[in-house]
């Protein structure tokens, strides 16, 4: 392939990004992960099982497992009906999917506690207990697998669902055993992306968890409450076991998104 | 044909629960004094200074990502390098990492008592940490994979043959660049810098732990949405939040302008 550039171009560009992003995000995660193993192994180790810090993270992973799956089922559905149903307003609903993402996550936290707090105007409250954290969850990561699964329902040839209709076959089988399958990848990319983003989650959690250590308190208020009590290996340690784990959930996405282009190809 | 009705039922109830009706809530909330008194509480003092915080973060953050995601992007589509895989890997980094270890991260690089540079910088009279420029590194890191991302998917489907003409013609990189590569991309970066404005915007956790809380002084509008609902001033909190959520819905409104234009080319 021809350059388009000039060489001097080129390496400057580079130079610039490289640099760029090393000094805004790479050293300072640099940091962390070396502030976290500071006082040697033994001293992270005892940071991530104290009590307190075993059971935010369990509160965490348990609460995104939860937030995944529901995705996983109820964000296809959503995409199911915005690309194969018609009905008035479509177009605004279709938009308002991308609204969690636009709204700040403290006005997130905010609305949810208005609706499902102790004002509730339906009487359900479930503020300060952990049911609040896997519907704030909910709330955040909702755009992931719709926008996953989209545009790959979008592309799918209606052809084989309507030979496999008129061969006899149910509305349910030919979902199961066509629609389905086409789907899994963008299903597991948009659950991907939902789990790494659920687990770090800080700002919709702040005001309807209530923070209660050892019931409600994510791993990211943990954190926080580290930082703010003065003790940064503690923080830093479960920021790292945080970073892992969207890692190594990031890099099974990965795998299966180059699986899925390859079955495209 | 019933089936077709109850997906979306379900669909449109559950999306009505989690988005529609609490965000319809903050509204009813922020106004049920009178619109004058809602607008009394985000034009006081505090409010005013959190908003014009915010405008800051937004004003330095967003041309500086906007650059480098250019760059970035140009790098990983158009040259070959050593290290070109784990820069395009880098980039992403940030989608993976809680907003409060980002906070953490800052402190223990510009923390001014313990951290790597920061009791330098303080000798010399620079304070990052506790201030406004801690805010914007804080800001720049959360919202910086966003323009990087929208790009690189439009440079490799406009391909090379324009950029290789106009070299043939005579004309120098940074000639090729902004008359032919940028007017080509020009819609993937107006769709990426709208994604940055939304996320620098609605910045919370990283930007709460580097900012120290100072209310007049290093309060964002979020830091701002939440220090009134701590406070027990409910109509600042949810009169504070329908500003926020309205530049949500502004934000919404662009992504749906641009998108179509993007697809166009």
């Amino acid at each position: 392939m021809s350059r388009a550039f000039p060489i001097s171009g080129d390496v400057l560009g580079r130079g610039v990004a490289m640099s760029y992003l090393s000094i805004v995000a790479l050293i300072p995660l640099a940091a962390v992960v070396l502030k976290s193993v500071d006082g040697g192994a033994d001293t992270f180790w005892s940071a991530v099982t104290t009590e307190q810090a075993v059971a935010a993270l369990k509160v965490t992973l348990i609460a995104s497992l939860i937030v995944v799956l529901v995705n996983a089922v109820l964000g296809t559905l959503i995409a199911w009906v915005l690309v194969r149903d018609e009905f008035p307003g479509k177009s605004i609903v279709n938009s308002l999917i991308d609204l969690p993402f636009a709204l700040p996550t403290i006005v997130a936290g905010l609305t949810l506690l208005l609706f499902y707090g102790p004002e509730s105007p339906v009487g359900v409250n479930v503020a300060f207990t952990r049911a609040s954290i896997v519907l704030a969850l909910l709330f955040v990561t909702l755009p992931f697998v719709v926008r996953a699964v989209q545009p790959v329902l979008l592309e799918l040839d209606t052809e084989m669902e309507q030979a496999a209709e008129s061969l006899g076959a149910s509305k349910g089988t030919v979902f199961r055993r066509i629609v389905l399958p086409n789907l899994t990848p963008a299903i597991i990319a948009g659950a991907g992306l939902a789990f790494a983003r659920a687990i770090g989650e800080f700002g919709s959690l702040v005001l309807i968890t209530g923070n209660i250590p050892f019931k409600t308190q994510a791993a990211s208020v943990f954190i926080y409450a580290q930082v703010e009590s003065d003790n940064p290996i503690g923080a830093a340690a479960v920021s790292v076991v945080l970073l892992l784990a969207a890692l190594v959930v990031l890099l099974i996405f990965g795998w299966f998104s180059k699986r899925a282009l390859r079955h495209e190809e | 044909m019933k089936s077709k009705y109850a997906l979306r039922f379900v669909a449109l109830g559950y999306l009505a629960l989690l988005l529609g009706i609490p965000v319809a809530l903050v509204f009813i909330n922020a106004f049920q004094d009178g619109i004058g008194t809602a607008w009394n509480a985000v034009t006081t003092p505090e409010a005013q200074h959190a908003f014009w915080l915010t405008f800051i973060m937004v004003a330095v953050a967003v041309p500086l990502n906007t650059v480098f995601g250019v760059l970035c992007a140009l790098a990983v589509v158009r040259q070959r390098f050593r290290g070109r895989a784990l820069l395009n890997a880098m980039v992403d980094l940030p989608f993976a990492v809680s907003p409060v270890v980002v906070g953490l991260a800052l402190l223990l690089v510009y923390g001014r008592r313990d951290g790597w540079i920061g009791p330098w910088l303080s000798e010399h009279g620079v304070q990052i940490i506790f201030s406004t420029p801690g805010m914007i590194l804080a800001t720049i890191f959360v919202s910086l994979p966003f323009v990087v991302r929208e790009v690189i998917p439009v440079l490799r489907e406009i391909g090379t043959e324009q950029e290789q003409a106009a070299a043939t013609l005579g004309a120098n990189g940074l000639q090729t660049f902004f008359r032919v590569t940028l007017p080509a991309i020009r819609w993937g970066v107006a769709y990426g810098v709208v994604l940055t404005i939304a996320r620098a915007l609605g910045e919370f956790g990283a930007v709460s732990v580097v900012s120290g809380k100072l209310s007049g002084r290093t309060e964002t509008a979020t830091l701002y949405v939440e220090s009134r609902f701590q406070r027990f001033d409910e109509t600042g909190a949810y009169a504070a939040s329908v500003v926020l959520a309205l530049l949500a819905f502004a934000t919404l409104l662009a992504m749906n302008l641009i998108k179509p234009k993007e697809a166009q080319g």
